[in-house]
């Protein structure tokens, strides 16, 4: 039953699947285990990253094409939401109106990248993504009658998911059930159902076909597949799984703006967290991004205290600054793609063979 | 770069007609330029405008150059050139700050020899660093697409973020010495003085890459490595070390080129980098990876219509830009001036 | 010139080739398509390495050294397919091979005059990008590169394919021309006629080894080894 779920593509190392299986409860049980919002508002991001991250393994690892504008589908997505609803109150036609405006653009958006950029070579892929994003950045950012500028668009949801609307009077260990709560559940049992759906993706004939192509693109082209378009249908389901992650935040944040969906930063977490789990495997989604969450946080406290401890010597407080803390990652990130190239999860899984 | 080069000798009458170069992608910029006219349809605002993208594209083409010929010799596409630009941009004020009193002194020449001096600065620094560069984040990964953009990218980054440790994260104001600043006026248009000072050196820039490239056995060589690597191999050179050579010069090239863009901007901030990298990006795109007469044009192209469009729609600037490209590559899916490979 | 032994890993193309080019002679290296001919020339090159086994030249190992290294011994190589570089014109690629020039001026005139009498289309598209000449003309200009300074040994791949009987003729008298100046040379041809003008030694190649080597004389009257192994006979 499980296996069938998973598409029979299980964790294949015991110390993963109990890994796995921890953090399933851990986010299933996540409002009842942590009532601060503080706390609830990790676990909603480490499940939009889940799904996030997981939809550019689709594109990096399984596809093996390097693209930097998954965060502009990511922003399509949560704009989609925010501008709907900012445009036609807060009601569900609205907000699915949104999704489906901003899945269609992205679709669009992103087989036209890929067609046009993957037909002549794989590497104007990268080029032209990072060229794409910054202008759509520019342009996010620019058009603040719709968008509502750097500022960015504050809305509200339906009723059913304001954080007012209490659905059980009852409040049990100062648990509220309201509708945060059930907004949370629906991000989860989304991102699940999303995550499982990828499995199903990365471990079909399809799936296949783009891992062959990724090993040797001559080779599947000689065996008669049209590598530009397995490439590009890739490339669109991979925007549209990063544009359901930027709905669900929306619906989480109730707030858009550039740097929280579009930003670049965003990207280069994308890519660091992708590195850090593992290229090329669905779990390495989950692992990264609950590692790279609960680090974030840390590292900045890390670096702080570093920096106290190194005043007085040139340059050094400077460089163990909390607000370097991206020159930090960067290094993670090199010496991650040097030295660990399969990740956490391709460890735990070598492992076991 | 494939004019014929050596002077005609006696030459007898069997020889045939050399074949026309492909002469279509040089009319594109002033077809571009003649289009815009009516658009704008003010000719001294036309005019300005013009000037400027000309001078922009110069600088452009400054930094696209070394890129573009990495790519050509050795395909490795460097996504961590634009740390070489800022590099460059914050050596100058650096420079600036230490001769304040060339910058500031009544004498032309004077303040000249600062604006020589930065760019000299830069220009040393950005090889050196250029060659750690190389030897630390593109050797290991030589050959390895995928893990190049990663760790290039990576290493952009990390050299944004230690130019923020060295010279802070905030906008540092450059401004050019007096000499440079005010225009001149033709007619009706003004063209700022520093816009002509850029053009000038970036065409000294190109004349003496043209000329390295056409006249020198090392462009020779180069020329051959963009075509075929193995084979200049097996006539008894070692490409690595041109590549060296290469990525060195095209890194310092960079520093200059963000020493101009600096002051062209009179402030640089430690983005430049990445945003001008985008730019470059379009540029040797257009052009067709490992051209450099085919980055000159890019160049002067994406110049051109960053300066109109900035005029005409300043929110689609960059959008332009990217629509460029599309055209070009649709008409040429390989750029203007696509490399012969093996 | 020593012996050449040479094995490749990963594909496994040559299972341990022996072959020995006799200084100052012409060897002919035959074999059907994908008997590993090519391979052994890139690997005598040094562009592909050799697993296992050694290349020595003049008694000297040179497994290890680089293409560049070894071309600067003295070996010309003229690969498949006339690597000519389109871009640069005729002149600049007889340039790029002369390693003592750094210009024109810098060749030795006379050689050059050689040349040009040898090979006439160097002479007449001499400004000319090679890249828009006739497949004939390149092959032409890239044997005449391999040949712009004196080598000691002359690696040359099929030179002959897909070209007009007329410019073959032409190429074989330029070869017997580099030959009687002292040139050894490598030969790999399919064109049998063509190559049996200029062969002094026969080496023949199946599935990535030597099976057979003789003298050409020997290997002409020796009509049961032609059928055997090239499934023809002269």
């Amino acid at each position: 039953m499980i296996s069938r779920l998973l598409s029979h593509d299980l964790p294949n190392s015991r110390a993963l699947a109990f890994i796995l299986g921890v953090l399933f409860l851990a986010l299933l049980f996540a409002p009842f285990w942590v009532p601060s919002i503080k706390a609830l508002n990790l676990a909603a991001k480490v499940l939009i990253f889940i799904l996030l991250v997981a939809s550019f393994d689709l594109l990096l690892g399984y596809t093996g094409i390097v693209s930097f504008a998954h965060t502009m589908f990511f922003g399509i997505g949560a704009y989609g939401v925010a501008i709907a609803t900012n445009a036609w109150g807060p009601s569900w036609s609205a907000v699915i109106t949104g999704a489906l405006a901003a899945l269609g653009l992205s679709a669009l958006l992103a087989l036209a990248i890929a067609l046009f950029s993957l037909r002549v070579r794989a590497i104007f892929f990268a080029m032209i993504t990072l060229a794409m994003a910054a202008a759509f950045q520019t342009l996010a950012s620019q058009l603040s009658e719709i968008t509502g500028g750097e500022d960015g668009l504050n809305f509200r949801l339906p009723e059913l998911l304001n954080p007012s609307t209490v659905w059980w009077e009852g409040n049990p260990f100062g648990i509220n059930f309201n509708g945060k709560m059930l907004t949370y559940y629906l991000i989860f049992v989304a991102v699940l159902l999303l995550f499982l759906a990828l499995l199903r993706i990365v471990n079909s004939p399809f799936g296949s076909v783009l891992k062959a192509i990724r090993e040797n693109e001559f080779r599947a082209e000689a065996l008669g597949y049209r590598v530009v378009h397995f490439r590009a249908l890739s490339s669109v389901l991979s925007a549209l799984f990063a544009t359901a992650a930027g709905v669900l935040l929306a619906l989480w944040l109730r707030y858009n703006g550039p740097d929280t969906s579009l930003s670049f930063e965003i990207m280069l977490d994308i890519l660091l967290i992708l590195v850090i789990g593992g290229m090329g495997s669905m779990y390495g989604s989950i692992i990264g991004t609950v590692i790279f969450i609960l680090a974030q946080g840390y590292l900045q406290d890390l670096l702080r205290m570093a920096s106290g401890l190194a005043k007085g010597i040139p340059f050094l407080p400077a460089l163990l600054s909390p607000d370097r803390w991206l020159l930090w990652l960067g290094l993670m990130f090199v010496l991650a793609v040097y030295f660990f190239p399969q990740g956490i999860v391709g460890r735990l899984r070598d492992k076991k063979q | 770069m494939s004019t014929s080069t050596t002077a005609p000798t006696a030459a007898t009458p069997a020889v045939p007609p050399a074949p026309k170069r492909d002469w279509i992608p040089v009319l594109l910029m002033p077809a571009l330029a003649l289009l815009g006219l009516p658009f704008i349809a003010d000719v001294p605002v036309w005019l300005t405008l013009t000037l400027a993208g000309l001078a922009m594209g110069m600088i452009i083409f400054i930094i696209a150059s070394g890129l573009t010929l990495v790519f050509g010799l050795m395909d490795v596409l460097n996504f961590g050139h634009g740390v070489f630009i800022a590099l460059g941009a914050f050596v100058a004020t650096t420079v600036f700050a230490l001769l304040g009193g060339w910058v500031k002194s009544p004498d032309a020449l004077t303040q000249l020899a600062a604006v020589f001096a930065a760019m000299l600065a830069a220009m040393l620094l950005a090889g050196a660093i250029g060659l750690v560069f190389e030897r630390l984040l593109v050797r290991p990964v030589y050959g390895l697409h995928l893990k190049q953009i990663l760790i290039t990218m990576g290493g952009m980054i990390i050299g944004e973020e230690l130019i923020k440790v060295f010279w802070g994260a905030q906008q540092v104001p450059l401004e050019p010495p007096m000499i440079l600043r005010g225009s001149l006026s033709i007619g009706d248009a003004g063209v700022e003085t520093y816009r002509i000072f850029a053009t000038v050196i970036g065409l000294l820039v190109f004349a003496s890459l043209v000329w390295v490239l056409s006249r020198t056995k090392i462009g020779l060589l180069i020329r051959a490595g963009v075509e075929n690597g193995e084979m200049v191999e097996s006539l008894g050179y070692r490409i690595r070390r041109l590549f060296v050579a290469v990525f060195v010069a095209g890194s310092a090239l960079a520093g200059l080129g963000g020493v101009l863009w600096g002051l062209y901007q009179q402030n640089v901030i430690p983005q430049i980098g990445s945003q001008v990298n985008i730019l470059i990006f379009i540029v040797i795109i257009i052009g067709g990876l490992g051209s450099i007469s085919g980055a000159l044009i890019g160049a002067l192209l994406v110049g051109l219509l960053a300066n109109y469009a900035g005029f005409l729609a300043p929110k689609a600037a960059l959008f332009s830009n990217i629509a460029l490209m599309v055209i070009i590559l649709v008409w040429r899916p390989g750029g203007l001036y696509p490399v012969a490979k093996r | 010139m020593a012996g050449v032994h040479t094995h490749i890993g990963a594909y496994h193309i040559l299972h341990g080739v022996d072959l020995v080019v006799p200084k100052g002679q012409v060897t002919l290296l035959l074999g059907r398509n994908g008997a590993g001919k090519t391979t052994t020339l890139r690997t005598l090159m040094g562009l592909w390495a050799a697993s296992q086994g050694s290349i020595r030249w003049n008694g000297q190992d040179i497994t290890a050294t680089d293409t560049a290294s070894r071309a600067r011994l003295g070996v010309g190589y003229v690969p498949e397919s006339m690597a000519v570089f389109a871009d640069l014109t005729v002149a600049e690629n007889l340039l790029l091979a002369a390693h003592k020039a750094s210009r024109m001026e810098d060749v030795d005139a006379q050689r050059l005059q050689w040349i040009k009498q040898l090979f006439p289309a160097v002479e007449t598209f001499w400004h000319y990008p090679a890249g828009k000449l006739s497949g004939g003309q390149k092959q032409m200009v890239a044997v005449a590169r391999a040949v712009i300074e004196p080598r000691e040994l002359l690696v040359i791949d099929e030179p002959s394919k897909g070209l007009a009987p007329a410019i073959v003729a032409n190429l074989l008298e330029a070869l017997k021309e580099v030959k009687r100046q002292g040139t050894t040379i490598l030969l790999v041809e399919q064109n049998l006629a063509f190559a049996r003008r200029l062969g002094d030694q026969v080496a023949v190649m199946e599935d990535g080894r030597i099976v057979h080597a003789a003298s050409q004389a020997d290997f002409i009257a020796d009509q049961a080894a032609q059928q055997r192994y090239l499934g023809l006979s002269l």
